[in-house]
């Protein structure tokens, strides 16, 4: 079985985050990179299905594809050391300033190229958090769509999860290939060990340009962005309100507060 | 004047308060038309109607409901090339976005997530405000490809009555959509409370709380005021309250009139979720917590003294 994990490396949300003036893109060199968080979950959903099917006797291999600068290089290690087998990279300078539309057409040409039987995508990411790559990659790639699950079973030809609603949750099954897309409620991702972080290094990892993969030079980057900003500011900051310190009438005080807004 | 597509959600036919955001949003632009896919769809007719819909499209076949988002995607597909409408408006929840996502694929169009304004540049294109990195960020961006698809923020707008024709169109998929199959479905939890994305009032818990138990005050607060209940990461990761009320950067969005955190230190991944809210009552025993820097009004105190008196209060001045 053939996974491939989608993974973003992103800003630290504990960082200041930026937009560039100069182009209105996400300034990724000032601040430390790492794994979008839920990305993490994909990749231990995908190393949990992988022992699944080795233990069933099945072949099952696990592919980190990341599309960035160089930088991500550093999240292919992690997710190397986590126990992912191999790596492919998509790196090409014509690729900075991409939108949502023109990164799922240039990882389904990749994802076309280097075969699949199950991808794995985070929910969302921390910085753009469209929520919106594993539906674009299914409607690419013209498979099932098995979405926003909290639980994922399968036996290497059906797969069934729990898809969480508003509510509760929807069971949703259907064939491989597909592409999934895992909340973080599904599990709970495993650190890497030192042995794991010494095997990494010796784990291959592919590094593509457009031209490798077959991707079209003007569908992508800045020019082939559907959309883009025209302006972009700071928030002013909220105006500082009114904090007091209980002395056994606060729950009056806030009270006060809801009646003079008119929310009681 | 052009037609502006409003997919709606609704649940049998009950559309729900963001579709209603949504045709009023469309206003701005040219004529409403709402599309409504899956059971009970032509019943959504009416409310449409009274926020100013000039057409509804109905589509009730069986289909919308068995498969996960790609029926409905295509249906929007097949509008967008019939009707060329000059802009396509989804509810930005979980799914919304994933529909809009699908949208964008098969008609080559700009996407744009999270909208929460949208109004038209001088040439009336529509311009969306989004705000980004935790609420710190306030972006103006446009489409520049395609049909524009806006996924938008419940609460962007408050609804607006106006009449509408809401003239019925039924519509059907000329092919056949199949894909990922929903074969059951589960709720986890059935409540009289307003829906969390929903509510113009949210109070959530966080650590403070100290537990299950300790969480009833919280739920106490909300009925007393009419509000959803939300909950921060560290209580839905303790079990101590389900994870779909999660608030925050993995869990929903919420930008309700009035945002209560009780007990919630206010890290960056629960502002994240909050920080656009209206109005933000904290109250919090650290007097250092983040989440006063967001506060309108704070109260520095334990939230088992504070919150109990604020219940009696709200109880006693429905009785004045």
């Amino acid at each position: 079985m053939d996974i491939v994990v989608c993974v973003k490396q992103v800003p630290d949300t504990a960082a200041d985050r930026k937009l560039k003036p100069s182009d209105a893109t996400l300034d990724r060199a000032s601040v430390d990179g790492l794994i979008n968080e839920i990305d993490e979950y994909a990749i231990e959903e995908g190393l949990q299905i992988a022992e699944a099917q080795r233990e069933a006797g099945a072949d099952a291999e696990v592919t980190i594809l990341t599309m960035g600068p160089e930088k991500a290089a550093e999240s292919i290690r992690k997710a190397l050391s986590m126990g992912a087998d191999q790596a492919v990279h998509l790196l090409d300078d014509g690729l900075a300033g991409s939108d949502a539309l023109s990164t799922s057409y240039a990882l389904a040409q990749v994802l076309r190229q280097i075969g699949f039987d199950l991808v794995i995508c985070g929910s969302e990411s921390t910085d753009a958090r469209m929520g919106v790559m594993a539906a674009m990659l299914a409607e690419r790639l013209d498979v099932p769509q098995v979405t926003l699950a909290s639980k994922v079973d399968t036996d290497g030809s059906v797969i069934r999860i729990r898809r969480v609603s508003d509510d509760g949750y929807h069971e949703v099954e259907a064939q491989l290939p597909a592409v999934i897309s895992v909340v973080e409620k599904i599990n709970e991702p495993r650190y890497p060990s030192f042995k794991g972080i010494m095997a990494a290094k010796k784990k291959p990892v592919r590094t593509l340009t457009l031209a490798d993969a077959g991707i079209d030079a003007a569908a992508v980057g800045l020019a082939g962005a559907a959309t883009e900003v025209v302006d972009f500011a700071q928030r002013p900051p909220r105006q500082a309100g009114v904090i007091v310190k209980d002395e056994g009438d606060g729950g009056v005080k806030v009270a006060d507060f809801l009646a003079a807004q008119k929310f009681i | 004047m052009a037609e502006i597509l409003v997919l709606a959600e609704h649940a049998g036919g009950e559309v729900k308060k963001v579709t209603c955001e949504l045709i009023t949003l469309a206003r701005r632009f040219g004529e409403p038309a709402v599309v409504l896919a899956g059971a009970g769809a032509a019943q959504g007719q009416q409310r449409c109607a009274e926020f100013g819909a000039a057409r509804v499209y109905t589509a009730s076949d069986a289909v919308f409901d068995e498969y996960v988002v790609a029926p409905t995607a295509e249906l929007l597909a097949q509008l967008v090339r019939d009707k060329a409408p000059a802009l396509v408006l989804i509810a930005g929840t979980a799914e919304g976005k994933e529909i809009a996502a699908r949208l964008a694929v098969k008609t080559d169009s700009g996407l744009l997530t999270d909208a929460v304004d949208l109004t038209p540049d001088s040439e009336g294109k529509p311009v969306a405000e989004q705000s980004i990195f935790g609420g710190a960020t306030v972006v103006h961006s446009r489409v520049t490809r395609g049909t524009p698809i806006v996924a938008v923020r419940p609460h962007a707008v408050a609804p607006e009555p106006a009449s509408g024709a809401a003239e019925l169109s039924p519509v059907s998929l000329a092919a056949a959509v199949g894909g990922a199959k929903i074969t059951g479905r589960v709720v986890a939890q059935r409540s009289d409370r307003p829906d969390l994305t929903e509510a113009s009032i949210v109070v959530s818990g966080g650590r403070g709380t100290g537990g299950a138990e300790g969480f009833g005050v919280i739920e106490q607060l909300a009925d007393a005021l009419g509000a959803a209940v939300g909950a921060s990461r560290a209580v839905t990761d303790a079990g101590w309250y389900p994870h779909q009320f999660q608030v925050g950067q993995t869990g929903k969005t919420v930008s309700p009139q009035l945002y209560m955190a009780i007990g919630i230190s206010g890290a960056i991944q629960h502002r994240a979720g909050m920080q656009t809210s209206k109005t933000i009552i904290a109250v919090n025993k650290d007097p250092e917590a983040p989440i006063f820097e967001l506060a309108d009004f704070g109260v520095v105190g334990d939230l088992f003294k504070v919150v109990p008196q604020l219940i009696d209060e709200i109880g006693r001045r429905k009785q004045i």
